[in-house]
């Protein structure tokens, strides 16, 4: 029994957090900040930790902008780490995406101010190892992203 | 000075836009507004974004820049840009924009034209 246990403790440990805020644009910075100070204990160089909030800075910044538009809402962040393997879950239930491969493809937007890059997506893809979309129009959308930290 | 706001300087017909600690869609939200009335306003025939206080920017940061560059490039006028960090090189670089943007290391070569 002893034996066991040993081994477990021994195997990748796991850690999560859990943060759900108002999806307010002010928010934006606390949420990869949050993440990245999360992140600081799997030892990420610099650059990892860049990576990270930037990824993390695009979707929330989807979930208001697009999720939420003029709307309030709750973004969701999950963020997990095994081993040397960060995952970052980021939710919302806003409008969701009707097209998401258009929404996905670099340089789309649905944005008309010309403001807005339309690359968002492209910038998760980029800057993490794994990304992952889920929506539906009139329930929300969720984004999964993966990065392996330190090799 | 507020660190999370824009300040704008006239050095002649070039425009110098200082921007903030941390560049994203929040701290984006005034840009348009505030470049297009100084635009309409006064004679500009370049504008040169200040990087050095920015240790944090993402793809809004890239929307604001390539809306100006396109605004100035429509007018015949140009963009520059200095003192940008590591983090910002990179998201110039993936963003495509140092194509675009010529990239300064100080101000004096970023507002000689």
């Amino acid at each position: 029994m002893e034996e066991e246990k040993k081994v477990q403790t021994e195997q990748e440990p796991c850690d999560r957090i859990c943060l759900e805020m108002d999806g307010v644009s002010r928010n934006e910075e606390f949420a990869r900040v949050v993440t990245a100070v999360f992140m600081s204990r799997m030892n990420p160089t610099l650059e990892e930790m860049d990576d990270v909030k930037t990824a993390v800075s695009e979707a929330v910044t989807n979930a208001i902008i697009h999720g939420y538009g003029r709307q309030r809402g709750v973004v969701y962040i999950e963020a997990v780490i095994s081993g040397q393997e960060l995952t970052v879950v980021i939710r919302d239930k806003g409008v969701g995406i009707r097209n998401l491969e258009k929404a996905m493809e670099p340089m789309y937007t649905s944005d008309v101010t010309g403001e807005r890059s339309g690359m968002g997506f492209s910038f998760m893809e980029a800057f993490m190892d794994e990304l992952e979309v889920e929506s539906q129009p009139g329930e929300g959308t969720t984004v999964r992203m993966k990065k392996r930290i330190g090799g | 000075m507020n660190q999370n706001t824009f300040t704008y300087e006239a050095r002649g017909h070039v425009l110098v836009i200082h921007l903030p600690k941390e560049l994203d869609h929040h701290n984006c939200r005034n840009l348009r507004y505030e470049t297009d009335l100084l635009l309409s306003e006064n004679y500009v025939s370049r504008i040169v974004f200040d990087f050095s206080k920015t240790e944090f920017m993402d793809s809004s940061g890239i929307g604001v820049l390539l809306n100006r560059y396109k605004q100035m490039a429509g007018s015949g006028g140009s963009v520059a840009l200095y003192g940008a960090g590591s983090q910002v090189h990179r998201i110039l670089n993936v963003g495509g924009l140092s194509r675009l943007v010529p990239c300064f290391d100080i101000e004096k070569t970023a507002l000689a034209r």
